[in-house]
Parts: C-alpha cells; sequence; structure tokens
C-alpha cells in the first residue's frame, strides 16, 4: 500500500493530498448544521432533477417490467417474470442483440484505428493544421437526421455518386441500404464517417501531452521515426486508447438513430438494434411493460460489458506499473 | 531552430506566419522542429510526402459528401431525379429547392426550437451541475458520500433504456408536447458533474482561505472566485452538453407530435417521409439544418476543439 502510493507519479499524490487538506480543512471548519445546510443548498438543484428524472424512471421501469402495462393505460397489475421468460424466447430481441453486437463490433475497430491513423498524420505538424481539423471533425457537428439525408442519396442505387464510380469502373453495384448483406456495412461506413473526428481530437490531445523528452532521447539513441512511433507513441497512447475502446463500445451498443432513419432496421430485419426494438415494442407496439423487461435486460447487458472492459483496461494498467 | 530559415522578406510572409505559429506552439511533440530530427526531414521526407498525399485523400473523401449534398441542394428536381447524376446540372444551378423548402416548411419554426431547447438545456445543466461540483468538491454535508457514489455510477445507465419510464412520467406531468417535456429529461449529465469536479478539486484551496479569512461566505466564494477561474472547462462543458442537446433525436421524436414544438433533427425526418422523391429539396432542408451548428464551430473552432479534448473522457 506505502509502496504504490510512493510510486504514483506526483501528480496523482498531489491531487490526493490536495483532497486530504480540503476534507480536513472542512471538517475543521464546519459548523456542523450550517456546513450541512449550505451543503444541500448547492446539491439540492441538481438532486432534484436527478431523482426525478432518472432515478425514479429507473426505478418505475424497473417496476413496469413486471407488469402488462399498454400505453393506453391497461394491464397495470403486476405478471411477475413473465415478460422477461417471453423476451428470452423473443426471436426478433435476440435478433436485434445479436444486430447491435455485429454493429458494434464492425464500428468500433475502424472507429478506434482510422482515428488513430488521422490524429499521427495530422500531428507530423503539417501545414493547414485547422483544414485538417474541420475535414474531419465537422461530420460530427451534424443531427443524424443530416447524416442519414445525405448518405441515402450517396447510396441510392442509381441516382448515387457511389454506384456512379463502381459503374464507371465496372465493379457490381450493390442496392447497399436495401441489400441485406449489405445494409450493415453501408450503416457502419456512415458512423465511421460521421463520428470518427471525436476519437480523432481526444488522439489528437493526447499525443501533444506526450513529453517531447521521450523523443529527444529516442533520436539521441537512433532510434527513427517508425521506430519511435511503436516503442514511445503507440504506447504511450495506451491508456487514452483502452478509454477511447470503452467509450466506443457503450456509444455503439446504443446505436439507433441513424439505423432507423436509413433503413428502419431493414432490409428484414437485418439492422434493427436492439434500442429500435425496445422503442418499437413501446412506442409502436404500445407494450410498455414488455418494452421496460427488454430495456432492463439490455441495461444488464452494458453493465456487465462495461465492467468488463474497466476491470481488463485496470488489469492492463496495473500489468504496465509492474 | 526555425527561424534562421525563414528569410524576413515580404514574399515569405505566409510561410512565416504558418512557422511562427506553429513554433509558439512549445507543447506540441512531434510537430517540426522538435525532438533531435533535422528540421527538414520531417516535412519533406519520404515519410513526409506519403502523409501529405494520404492526409488529402482522405480529407477530400471526408469533405466529399457535403460538396455533393450541396451540390445536389442546388439543382432542380428533374436535374436532381437524373440518371446518370453528375456534379454540374444540365439545366444549371438553382435556389428553386431552398425556396421550396422555406416556403412550405416549418424549418424557421424548428430551427427556433432546437435553439431555444438547446440553451435551456445547457444552462440548466452547467448551472446545476456547477453548484453540486462544488458542494462535493470543498463542503461537508451528510449524505454527499452516497449522493457521490450515485451520480457517479448513474453515468453508466444509457438514456435510451428510460424511454418508456420517461414518456409515462411526462403523461402524468402532462408535459407531453410540450417545451418542458423535451428540456427536464434531458437537463442532468451526471458526467460533466463529474468532470467540473475533478476541476474544482484541482483549484488550489488557498485561493477560497484567503477569501474567507476576509469573511467572505461559501457563496461569495463560489461565485467570487471559482466561477471566474473555472470559465474555461464552463464553456468546455456548454459546448458538450449544447451539441449533444442540439443533435438530440430519440427523446423529442418520442415526446413530440405537434409540427410546430418538433426540434430541428425530428422535423426532417417527418419532411424525409413527406417528401420523399424530392431529392433537391432533401438536401436543402439537411443543409439548412446543418448551417447554425457549423456556423457556430466555424466561429468557435479552438474552444470547441479544447471543449471535447478535456471533456470527451469525463475529464481524463
Amino acid at each position: 500500500m506505502t509502496t504504490t502510493t510512493a510510486k504514483a507519479p506526483a501528480a496523482t499524490a498531489d491531487r490526493s493530498a490536495a483532497s486530504d487538506r480540503s476534507r480536513t480543512t472542512a471538517r475543521r471548519r464546519s459548523g456542523g448544521s450550517n456546513e450541512n445546510r449550505i451543503g444541500w443548498g448547492f446539491a439540492a438543484p441538481f438532486t432534484i432533477l436527478f431523482g426525478l428524472f432518472l432515478v425514479w424512471p429507473l426505478l418505475h421501469g424497473l417496476y413496469l417490467s413486471f407488469t402488462g402495462q399498454s400505453l393506453t393505460g391497461q394491464g397495470g397489475e403486476l405478471i411477475g417474470f413473465a415478460n422477461y421468460v417471453e423476451a428470452f424466447g423473443d426471436g426478433a430481441m435476440w435478433r436485434s442483440m445479436l444486430n447491435t453486437f455485429w454493429f458494434t463490433l464492425l464500428s468500433t475497430v475502424p472507429l478506434v484505428v482510422i482515428a488513430l491513423v488521422l490524429a499521427l498524420l495530422v500531428n507530423t505538424g503539417l501545414p493547414g493544421q485547422w483544414l485538417w481539423r474541420l475535414s474531419f471533425f465537422l461530420p460530427y457537428l451534424l443531427a443524424s437526421t443530416v447524416v442519414s439525408l445525405f448518405w441515402i442519396q450517396l447510396y441510392s442505387p442509381t441516382l448515387g455518386p457511389i454506384n456512379n464510380v463502381l459503374a464507371t469502373l465496372g465493379l457490381p453495384q450493390p442496392a447497399w441500404l436495401q441489400d441485406p448483406d449489405t445494409a450493415m456495412i453501408a450503416v457502419v461506413a456512415t458512423t465511421v464517417w460521421w463520428t470518427v473526428g471525436f476519437n480523432f481530437l481526444l488522439y489528437l490531445a493526447a499525443l501533444q501531452n506526450i513529453p517531447d523528452q521521450q523523443y529527444e532521447a529516442a533520436s539521441l539513441d537512433g532510434a527513427g521515426r517508425w521506430r519511435s512511433l511503436f516503442s514511445i507513441t503507440i504506447p504511450q497512447l495506451g491508456p487514452t486508447t483502452g478509454l477511447i475502446v470503452i467509450l466506443q463500445v457503450l456509444a455503439s451498443l446504443k446505436v439507433f438513430d441513424q439505423i432507423y432513419q436509413m433503413t428502419n432496421g431493414g432490409p428484414a430485419g437485418t439492422t434493427r438494434s436492439t434500442v429500435q426494438y425496445i422503442f418499437e415494442s413501446g412506442f409502436t407496439g404500445y407494450r410498455f411493460g414488455y418494452s421496460s423487461a427488454i430495456s432492463y435486460i439490455f441495461f444488464a447487458v452494458i453493465v456487465v460489458i462495461s465492467i468488463a472492459q474497466f476491470s481488463i483496461t485496470a488489469r492492463n494498467r496495473k500489468g504496465a506499473q509492474r | 531552430m526555425t527561424a534562421p530559415a525563414v528569410a524576413p522578406t515580404s514574399d515569405l510572409r505566409a510561410p512565416t506566419a504558418d512557422r511562427g505559429r506553429r513554433a509558439g506552439r512549445a507543447s506540441s511533440p512531434v510537430r517540426g522542429g522538435s525532438g533531435g530530427h533535422k528540421p527538414g526531414q520531417s516535412r519533406f521526407g519520404v515519410t513526409g510526402v506519403l502523409s501529405i498525399i494520404v492526409l488529402v485523400v482522405l480529407a477530400v473523401l471526408w469533405l466529399l459528401p457535403f460538396l455533393w449534398s450541396l451540390a445536389t441542394s442546388f439543382k432542380s428536381e428533374a436535374d436532381a431525379a437524373a440518371t446518370p447524376q453528375t456534379w454540374l446540372p444540365a439545366g444549371g444551378f438553382t435556389l428553386q429547392a431552398y425556396r421550396a423548402i422555406l416556403e412550405q416548411g416549418n424549418i424557421p419554426t424548428w430551427l427556433f426550437n432546437s435553439l431555444f431547447t438547446s440553451i435551456v438545456i445547457t444552462l440548466i445543466v452547467v448551472a446545476t451541475s456547477a453548484l453540486v461540483a462544488y458542494a462535493f468538491s470543498r463542503l461537508d454535508f451528510r449524505g454527499k458520500k452516497w449522493l457521490y457514489v450515485a451520480t457517479i455510477a448513474s453515468i453508466i445507465i444509457p438514456p435510451q433504456v428510460l424511454i418508456v419510464p420517461l414518456f409515462y412520467q411526462m403523461l402524468a406531468f402532462d408535459m407531453v408536447d410540450t417545451y418542458w417535456g423535451i428540456i427536464l429529461p434531458q437537463a442532468i449529465a451526471p458526467a460533466m458533474v463529474f468532470v467540473l469536479k475533478k476541476f474544482f478539486d484541482q483549484v488550489p484551496i488557498e485561493l477560497e482561505d484567503a477569501a474567507r479569512v476576509d469573511g467572505a461566505g461559501r457563496i461569495r466564494v463560489f461565485f467570487t472566485i471559482l466561477l471566474p477561474l473555472s470559465r474555461p472547462i464552463l464553456g468546455a462543458v456548454s459546448i458538450f452538453v449544447f451539441i449533444g442537446a442540439w443533435n438530440n433525436f430519440l427523446w423529442p421524436f418520442i415526446v413530440t407530435n405537434d409540427a410546430s414544438l418538433l426540434t430541428l433533427p425530428v422535423g426532417l425526418q417527418t419532411i424525409k417521409s413527406a417528401y420523399g422523391i424530392q431529392y433537391a429539396q432533401n438536401m436543402a432542408a439537411a443543409i439548412l439544418a446543418a448551417l447554425p451548428l457549423i456556423l457556430v464551430f466555424l466561429f468557435f473552432q479552438r474552444q470547441i476543439i479544447k471543449g471535447i479534448s478535456t471533456t470527451g473522457f469525463g475529464g481524463q
């Protein structure tokens, strides 16, 4: 315990010292109930919203999942685990989960790798920094509906420029969003175009935090650019990559907007995500109870995946320190 | 290091400015002039030239969807539906699609709705998060630990799993098809509380102690000392929240039905289904909807990029 503290980087030590200090000063100063009152005064506005629009719906959703509640107000009585039993036997639910995982896998890899490559390229100090940032980050600022409108047009089998180019090259021209074999890939490509700029900026910020001295030392040792890249840059980006992967997986699992707008889950349900299934059970099937049960199953999946990811990253980091 | 290479003649003004700016960013590592590499190597070596080529290709690839949509929005409907499609339409460019969209559409109303709800959401989130983050960082009150743990734990909750109970709640509060119905469920951001708390933790407490010795109360210290110091991080949080609210689709889509209350992203979806085959109009509407945030970005580029980098990880 003491050794780890001693080994911890100076910054962490400082910070924990600061928080110790703040705690002791707070205790010394706290006039008991007065400090209590001020504290809650500061916390109250957030706590009220937090309780009303997060904690309460979370609990109410859990309750609803054990009822047969419908939008029309009928079926509010408890029906035990019936919704959960039905969900586990529901092929459409499993299908949507598989689609979601498939989308997550297909999108996370390019969203991390391309972001890293873009950041490395931009960070070599080429002129026109603002232009590169603008080009890659701009799509992130668009609403999902704008992105979908753009790409429905681009993917159009007859009018789309993508198939125009393929035709000129003499290549086959798939119907993209209407073809079960290509719809998912098309949606993933759109997503990469849309959101890669975010990860790109995170990588760029991390790259600029790598201390100069490391590169100087490496080049004194005769390491070339590629050598520096693989022995300094990429390892130094390790923690950043870990976090980007975690955030990206969580974001991809929640996919709904662009798929709903571009394919509406089709063709033949090949792109319907879990969030879309939750939405449809609740708001087109009017089955609030059932929709809540699927929400909770999905929530459980997200919690398990997050915990798994965090413990893997934590173990890696500990391994790296040793 | 680069200075001697740049002759102070006027015809070299552009490169001088560029290099000066680059050299000014002393903290950036791999950039030209850093490390032990010879100055020219990074820029004009084989790797450098290859990097430029790859970057240019990728940047063009990333901008093409915009440019194509922009071109289509200036075509007549007939040209936008002609095969094969060309960059330059046979009938020349026209503003027809924009005129049609602005005449029949609710785009100005939707624009206002988006702006209004996003600004109110941002104000509520920033104000409530800053207050509670200060309490977490500096004050001692009963139940603080529990509240903090609950707040951090709630970061993991996907808002999408709450849509059914939240809609139920909006029905009960009579907030379906109201601005408050759009705003309130989006007005909590536990991750931003975490970001701000971490920032406040790093502000030296001595700054406050001095003021408190002079008799200033907690509230005055917060407003006169901490808030002014936190302007950059508050800006970053605001930008982050604003972009999220502006682009949110699922919740406003669920809670609004009335065409006069739709936000821009939701309204666009109805346009798409209403005039499915009006390609030029679809593109004109999309471009109009994209414009405000792009303009905001062009004006506040530096702050936005910094904001994303500092809040993107929840402050890592």
